[in-house]
């Protein structure tokens, strides 16, 4: 399972890393979400990979926390997830308006000489 | 626990709900919603105030103190805690008085020029309060992040082909650094196994060593995000464009954002690497130190080769960024307390500097300077068409004598960023060059370290290109052109100028308040255990230890 995350993880960020050098504005927003889907598979590894395990404690008692999944990079996934679709949006619109003003896609305005 | 202890809070609360508040006003009663936000920056002015004083109130002579305070009442490291100390309380005055004067410049025009420009403004005061105050890095990233959503408002605020272009730049790169921070502190918390800065202090010299390098890794990647925020050569090239985009008050507001970045590193530089770390302290610290000088360097060149003024300011914002984190990757406390009192003068000075442009910029004449040829060479690529559009929109009571305020208020600008007497400029430059060259007090000789030389040179050869580009392009504004044009500028776009120019001159005349004042906070940064003990401490019953 390591091994999967890890690809996935890596290709994601490659791809999402091509995309963002790329010089038109739609590929720049989908290169940024691709590293923010990466970066959110990589924030929820770092709590160890655990199959099956409750993040939430059980009735009656702690329990031994090994057998839980960390909650708080759960918790820090959710929030990261969040934040990055309204700021991925706020591109979004900004990338329209360039265009309208710009009339090409290029992210400097203009196609280069 | 006192109350005035719950006005830690109020730097993040009276923002957000001025901000909410002032979404459900109709967005035509332009007059009632600057004065609402008026009245809050004030009292964020005079709560900041009131925190400085408490922060400044240490018994015993010139220890450390932090006051935190715990949201929702959890007991420490579990809680979400705000802390207080010197540093951050100085940091919130620093933004709130900054502020007041980019939103009384506002009130002349800019904030008709778009939807929402006051909601805006007070989420970014929100973002920038939480910033200075939290003690966790995930909060940390949670308020750097309402901070940047509201800049990327601000930035594109007035509309135009190039502020939309420069914003785009600006969000891609942000959004970019943000993802970089997420990685940082996720990979810290993984091992670490904390993100409370306190808690994360206290474990990091017990970590294994296999898993330090990784802990190191971490570290560098966050460390990188805030670089590019800070505006470090070379990931500061989106800085001087998007600044230049942006409109006066705006820009005036942003000079605190890359402070944000310099006040992060020197937090997290001195706690989690500081004399404690044990075999980590000093991680970082070259990087920094070398860094700060290739943007010195960086900045220099920029500001000598920029023919519009804008840039020139844009490059003295980078100038700044870089003698601070040159300072910072120093980390000796005589330098620190110097360059904290950098920090509050060359904000003050680069914000009156900004908006001083639009002003200046309005006694040129367009297209009479024989310059323009080489101006568009320059890449001085202000659309023609989006100056002036709101023109013939200004009410309000015209300033006499403009031509020779604005003529003395560059002359001050210009002594301020090239750290001449008798502005504050030279103090603080003064102050951080003796930290540096006597490392060990006034008449005791040391040994001083090629690095340190080569430093002092840069930060001095620095102010002599500020004073070089700055004598030019005052030339060329002030007495070149054959026919004069007196602009039409009102006083409320001259008055926050002026204030802020006087607070130079004041922090000049009583440079020594202030001297006492951040070299109690530099000393407290370099001895973290108070701080350390105050966060643990909170929360717990009587303020019991762990």
């Amino acid at each position: 399972m390591e091994l999967t995350l890890a690809i996935a993880i890596g290709a994601l960020t490659g791809s999402g890393v091509w995309l963002v050098l790329r010089p038109r504005t739609y590929q720049l927003v989908i290169g940024l979400s691709l590293l923010s889907y990466a970066v959110n598979l990589f924030i929820f590894s770092m709590g160890r990979l655990t199959v099956g395990a409750p993040p939430v404690l059980g009735p009656g008692g702690a329990g031994n926390p090994a057998d839980y999944a960390d909650p708080i990079l759960q918790a820090l996934v959710l929030t990261a997830i969040v934040i990055g679709f309204a700021t991925t949006a706020l591109l979004l619109v900004v990338l329209l308006v360039a265009r309208g003003l710009t009339g090409n896609d290029h992210v400097d305005g203009r196609e280069q000489r | 626990m006192e109350w005035t202890r719950h006005l830690l809070i109020v730097p993040i609360l009276l923002p957000l709900v001025t901000g909410a508040g002032l979404l459900l006003i109709d967005e035509l009663r332009h007059t009632l919603k600057a004065l609402l936000n008026l009245a809050s920056c004030l009292l964020l002015v005079a709560t900041a105030a009131a925190l400085m004083h408490m922060a400044d109130g240490t018994p015993g002579e010139g220890g450390a103190l932090s006051l935190s305070y715990a949201v929702a009442n959890w007991p420490a490291p579990f809680a979400i805690v705000l802390v207080l100390d010197r540093l951050s309380a100085l940091m919130l005055a620093l933004t709130s008085i900054l502020a007041v004067a980019a939103l009384v410049f506002s009130m002349a025009r800019w904030h008709r020029a778009g939807p929402h420009f006051h909601t805006l403004f007070q989420f970014l005061l929100m973002g920038l309060g939480g910033a200075f105050l939290t003690g966790d890095l995930f909060n940390l990233f949670v308020f750097f992040e309402v901070t940047l959503a509201a800049s990327y408002g601000l930035l594109l605020h007035g509309s135009g082909a190039f502020r939309v272009r420069a914003g785009l730049h600006y969000i891609a790169i942000n959004l970019a650094a943000s993802l970089l921070f997420l990685v940082g502190v996720s990979l810290i918390y993984g091992i670490a196994g904390t993100l409370n800065m306190a808690d994360l202090a206290v474990r990091l010299p017990g970590i294994a060593a296999d898993d330090r390098g990784l802990v190191y890794a971490g570290a560098a990647i966050l460390g990188i995000a805030f670089l590019i925020k800070a505006g470090m050569w070379p990931l500061c090239f989106w800085l001087p464009s998007a600044y230049m985009a942006a409109a006066a008050p705006v820009a005036a507001i942003f000079v605190v954002l890359t402070k944000v970045g310099a006040y992060v590193l020197l937090r997290l530089t001195l706690l989690l690497f500081g004399a404690t770390a044990g075999v980590s302290a000093g991680f970082g610290g070259p990087v920094l130190l070398w860094g700060g000088m290739a943007t010195i360097a960086f900045a220099t060149f920029g500001m000598l080769a920029s023919q519009a003024m804008g840039k020139l300011a844009g490059y003295s914002v980078l100038i700044s960024a870089g003698t601070l984190l040159a300072a910072v990757g120093l980390g000796d406390t005589a330098v620190v307390s110097g360059a904290l009192f950098y920090l509050v003068s060359s904000t003050f000075s680069t914000a009156a500097f900004f908006m001083l442009i639009e002003l200046v910029e309005r006694a040129r004449a367009p297209g009479a300077d024989l310059l323009a040829v080489t101006m568009e060479a320059y890449g001085d690529e202000t659309d023609e068409d989006e100056v002036e559009e709101h023109d013939d929109e200004e009410v309000g009571v015209a300033m006499p004598g403009a031509l020779a305020i604005l003529g003395v208020s560059f002359g001050c600008v210009a002594l301020l960023l090239a750290g001449l007497p008798p502005l504050s400029g030279f103090i603080a430059k003064f102050a951080m060059l003796t930290g540096m060259l006597n490392p060990s007090g006034l008449g005791s000789p040391a040994e001083i370290p090629g690095r340190v030389w080569l430093l002092a040179a840069l930060i001095i050869l620095s102010g002599l290109a500020a004073l070089i580009a700055m004598m030019r392009t005052g030339i060329q504004t002030f007495w070149a052109p054959l026919e004069t044009i007196v602009p039409r500028v009102l006083v409320v776009e001259v008055a926050p100028i002026i204030g802020l120019l006087a607070l130079c001159t004041l922090l000049a005349v009583q440079g020594g308040a202030l001297l006492d004042y951040t070299e109690a906070a530099a000393r407290a940064l370099h001895a973290p255990s108070t701080y350390i003990q105050g966060v643990l401490a909170t929360g717990h019953p009587a303020g019991v230890s762990r």
